[in-house]
């Protein structure tokens, strides 16, 4: 386009010190992509991946990942440029006329992307919308595309096919979308299909589920993959390649082994570091402070100089080109020799001594739940209004947290874990059970009492850019609940600057509004809020989902030392295994509105006694390359099940892979009697809701 | 689906009751036929006033509640009662009905479909020329009421008529004297209402045009940033085809919910159009019968326009669940 058609960039596939391998079939060489002038999300960026390859894109929101995707197949929005070099088996296809990029889009070239809620067409049937690529292209008969839909159905795991391909995209879960996307994109035997964050709003066994479908398309069609991850975990059990981006750069790439084994820039090895793992030792993840340059900085050094432990002067004079620092293996910085042997190159923060604590036992208890019961009525009916089911969102749990733990909350979405915890918050009386907050029953409370209550139990959101008033300071924000509860004036002022001090944030930020802040910064805003009332009980909802990989970790480790020096009780609720770990002392599971485990977290973690704990946990990637690629368990069938019609017998049955090994007697349990949480012979401390707990 | 429209019905049937009911007493209240026998030259004796009045269920010495409880019986049997001159009302309100269908049909089907056209087509080329005209174009018609459009375009045509000396337009009435008498025989009289109809047609379109137009523009603009959209580019679609399979598609379907919004508005924009093309539909006979104080035509046509804005919702719930698979199945118990 530019008239650089220069040969393979430094990032190709055949980079020096690997023999080449087949023609690439997708080859993008010096990719830059220009929004609005001055607003460049990809800075030059090249790679290549080969037939039957697939390539992992890593990078955090805002390191250019969907735009150089966009730039790829041609559907940048308007107004935005792509410059450089996209070649598909030799041909370029950057500056083609349109008409000519359709009749390769969805034919040779196809893309699944992130939300396959909204990236379906909500008034076509998903069959007509798969058979539409066909048509578009083959120009087959609409018979003929409408069963080649429903073979695609089939083979990408959609149960009864040939009915379901006669519904609308709402009437199937994010799991089975994401199929259809899936089998979108593979009906005309693509050569390359790019995915981008195919599995970022799932579940992690659905993720799980996903990337089996996508190995499956794989092998099908024998297609080049380029999978979009903001994560080193999916992507290091599936790519054979894996390139790291930060701002608009590739900064590391290499055979996934060699790479998670020896990272050579900083910003691989915080990103590392800075994922919690549910596998291993338990580990304090190491945050990577600051956060990414805005896409309109200019190009003076290395966009991670000033994030960066080792950085010189001489980071900051050029921007570093990738050097070879191992077989096939290229990383763009100029320390590449300080790295070598991966030093701890971050600071590892160091945690604040721990106080002495009287056993769990002897210490008080500040939240009970015992029997707590939500129930949403679901209304039909065509004349009258009439109650037509019940979805039992929270249906019977019972847990209790002591002064200075945390209890993790974790499950499917639609688990209930959520209503749960907002059940809480209410601190009024629930439909059915007991909530006893600090030895007061929330039943008996009066207005009073449930004000005063408030001061001690308080909450943090899951999303740091929803839950605070764009309009409000961060002053004003932390202010607020102080003036609620009716400090005086001048003392808010002092205990604002606190706050901040206490979460780490500097004293400037008071001024601010929320826009100015990064992810980051606006959650520990929103930990600082609830801290403001010195409370003695934390109701964490989903802290850090919202957030970047190398962020998560700061505010993780910022929560554990909250608590040690506070000595706060936290109610961790999380769909992440791995964040769990990090910070929960006890771990509750949910499913279906009840508690299927409950216990001490490292003896959860290492030996789950109920089968539903056992298969979240093996469906966490975990970034090991060679552990993802031994260990093949099959992922967990199914979808989370209607929550409006349970199961006869034991809800976790239809999906459960213990059930399914059973012989006939031992199957009637399971079949007729719904499991009581109860004690396990060997632990304690733990509770299962299982009749065959413990058995593999 | 059935079982929707019938719920659907019956909440209707209940809203029409009340409006009528309203209306009526309304009507009942603040007109005052008697004034019309009171007027005549030589006054009629107040006995055969009152005589007469009694007889039409129109006077004001009944008590209003008796009175009401005469005419909704009335109306239940499908008798509107009569007019202050002793006419039934039922038959007239069906003739004017097709006159007031005939004028009103073409306007609303041609301002619909080229609204939601030309506002599809500004938001696909948003911030263009295309888009900058017709949304000025469209500004200028929501600014323009009913009767100066009517007006307006009445001397446009008589320039046009003027300058091509031949009666392309005609706007009085809805046929000509004499036109099926032609050497066209009855094609002759066709062709004549079709010219009649063209002004008021045009009046009736532009005004609805505008309003379909913005609102249709705006849905578009939502859609066409969609995912799915993209996603259909992905798959090989063009541009347009994915911009009108997959976006104008889902971007129709608030538009039918819009559609039983304005249909009130149609009905009074019909009301001028009428009066000012002297077409003898239900809108002049309703301002007619408000000046003459005919408390049964008024009380009838309001009826009318309650049964009619009510059906127009309901063709619009029948739209949306067409068009809307998620409301379809939301509806299955």
């Amino acid at each position: 386009m530019n008239g650089r058609e220069a040969g393979p960039g430094p990032f190709a596939r055949t980079a020096p010190g690997t023999a080449p391998g087949p023609p690439p079939v997708l080859e993008i060489t010096d990719l830059r992509v220009t929004y609005e002038p001055g607003v460049r999300a990809v800075r030059g960026l090249d790679f290549s991946v080969g037939p039957g390859e697939v390539l992992g894109v890593v990078g955090e929101s805002g390191s250019g990942k969907s735009a150089a995707a966009l730039a790829a197949v041609g559907l940048l929005p308007p107004g935005a440029r792509a410059e450089g070099s996209v070649r598909l088996r030799g041909r370029e296809l950057l500056g083609r006329p349109d008409a000519e990029l359709s009749r390769v889009r969805g034919k040779d070239l196809a893309m699944v992307f992130q939300d396959p809620l909204s990236a379906l067409t909500p008034v076509h049937t998903v069959g007509d919308q798969i058979a539409e690529t066909i048509r578009v292209h083959a120009g087959a008969t609409r018979a003929a595309a409408r069963a080649r839909a429903v073979e695609l159905l089939d083979l990408v795991g959609i149960p009864d096919a040939a009915r379901r391909a006669r519904a609308y995209p709402h009437e199937f879960s994010g799991g089975m979308r994401q199929r259809v996307m899936i089998a979108m994109a593979i009906a005309n035997d693509p050569v390359a299909i790019i995915a981008d964050e195919p599995t970022t709003a799932l579940d992690v066994t659905i993720q799980a589920q996903v990337l089996e479908v996508l190995r499956v398309a794989k092998e099908t069609t024998g297609a080049a993959i380029v999978l979009i991850a903001h994560d080193l975990g999916v992507v290091a059990g599936f790519a054979d390649r894996v390139m790291v981006m930060y701002a608009g750069r590739a900064v590391e790439s290499g055979p996934v082994g060699e790479v998670y084994a020896r990272p050579r820039m900083p910003y691989t090895i915080g990103l590392l570091k800075s994922l919690p793992r549910v596998a291993g030792p338990r580990v304090r993840p190491v945050p990577v402070e600051g956060a990414p340059p805005p896409a309109t900085a200019p190009d003076d050094g290395c966009a991670f100089a000033p994030r960066c432990p080792i950085a010189e002067p001489r980071c900051r004079d050029a921007v570093p080109p990738p050097v070879p620092v191992g077989p096939g293996h290229l990383a763009a910085c100029v320390r590449a020799d300080a790295t070598e042997g991966r030093a701890e190159i971050f600071p590892v923060p160091v945690p604040p001594p721990a106080p002495r604590r009287p056993p769990r036992d002897e210490r008080p208890v500040v939240l009970e739940v015992d029997g707590l019961v939500r129930h949403h009525p679901i209304y039909g009916g065509t004349f009258l209004k009439r109650r037509a089911g019940t979805v039992r969102a929270v249906d019977g749990i019972a847990f209790d947290v002591r002064e200075g733990e945390t209890l993790g909350v974790v499950g499917e979405s639609g688990c209930g874990k959520t209503t749960a915890l907002m059940e809480i918050l209410r601190l009024a009386a629930p439909q059915e059970g007991a909530v006893t907050v600090f030895g007061q029953d929330t039943a008996a409370l009066t207005a009073a009492r449930r004000k005063a209550l408030r001061r001690d139990l308080q909450v943090v959101f899951q999303d740091p850019f929803a839950s605070l008033d764009p309009r409000m300071r961060v002053a004003s924000i932390l202010a607020e609940p102080l003036a609620a509860h009716g400090v005086p004036r001048a003392r808010r002022r002092e205990r604002v600057r606190e706050l901040l001090d206490l979460v780490g944030l500097d004293p400037v930020y008071a001024g601010r509004y929320p826009h100015g802040l990064s992810g980051g910064q606006r959650q520990r805003v929103g930990i600082a809020r609830a801290l403001a009332l010195e409370p003695r009980l934390l109701l964490l909802d989903e802290p850090v989902a919202a957030l970047d990989v190398s962020v998560q970790a700061g505010i993780m480790n910022l929560l554990a030392d909250l608590q040690t020096r506070l000595g706060l009780a936290y109610l961790l609720v999380a769909h992440d295994l791995a964040v769990v770990r990090q910070v929960a002392d006890r771990v509750a599971v949910m499913y279906q509105g009840r508690l299927v485990e409950l216990g001490a977290a490292d003896a959860l973690y290492a030996a789950p006694a109920h089968p539903y704990t056992r298969a979240l946990l093996d469906a966490v990637p975990s970034p090991d390359p060679a552990r993802e690629r031994r260990r093949r368990v099959p992922p967990l069938p199914g979808d989370p099940p209607d929550p409006a019609a349970p199961p006869e017998g034991c809800r976790f049955r239809p999906r459960c892979p213990r059930y399914a090994a059973l012989d006939g007697d031992r199957r009637r349990l399971c079949e007729t009697t719904d499991p009581e949480p109860h004690r396990p012979a060997r632990d304690a401390d733990r509770r299962v809701a299982c009749h065959h707990p413990g058995e593999r | 689906m059935a079982g929707f429209l019938l719920r659907r019905l019956a909440n209707y049937a209940v809203l029409v009751v009340l409006a009528a009911s309203l209306a009526y007493l309304l009507a009942a209240t603040a007109l005052h036929p008697r004034a019309n026998f009171e007027d005549r030259v030589p006054r009629p004796p107040d006995a055969v006033v009152d005589a007469e009045l009694s007889r039409l269920n129109l006077n004001d010495e009944v008590p209003l509640t008796e009175r009401y409880l005469t005419w909704g019986a009335g109306v239940l049997r499908g008798d509107f009662g009569r007019t202050w001159q002793g006419e039934p009302v039922t038959a007239e309100l069906w003739r004017r009905t097709w006159v007031s269908l005939r004028l009103l049909l073409a306007g609303t089907v041609a301002g619909c479909a080229l609204g939601v056209l030309l506002g599809a087509y500004a938001a696909v080329r948003q911030h263009r020329a295309p888009d900058r005209l017709i949304t000025l174009g469209s500004y200028l018609l929501l600014s323009a009421p009913v009767f100066v459009l009517a007006v307006l375009l009445q001397s446009a045509a008589q320039k046009v008529n003027d300058v091509t000396g031949v009666q392309v337009f005609e706007w009085l009435g809805e046929t000509g004297p004499g036109a099926s008498e032609g050497t066209f025989g009855a094609l002759g009289g066709l062709g004549d209402r079709v010219r009649h109809l063209l002004l008021p047609t045009a009046t009736i379109a532009l005004a609805q045009l505008a309003l379909y137009c913005r609102y249709q523009r705006s849905m578009m603009l939502d859609v066409l940033t969609a995912d799915f959209v993209r996603t259909a580019r992905a798959k090989g679609l063009r541009h347009r085809s994915a911009v009108l399979r997959h976006g104008l598609r889902t971007a129709l379907i608030p538009m039918t919910t819009y559609f039983a919004y304005t249909f009130g508005l149609l009905l009074l924009g019909g009301v001028f159009v009428e009066k000012i093309f002297g077409w003898h539909g239900l809108g002049e006979w309703l301002i007619d019968s408000i000046t003459r104080g005919d408390v049964h035509v008024v009380a009838a046509v309001n009826c009318f326009a309650a049964v009619a804005v009510l059906l127009a919702g309901l063709v619009s719930d029948v739209l949306h669940g067409t068009l809307d698979p998620r409301v379809r199945t939301g509806d299955a118990p």
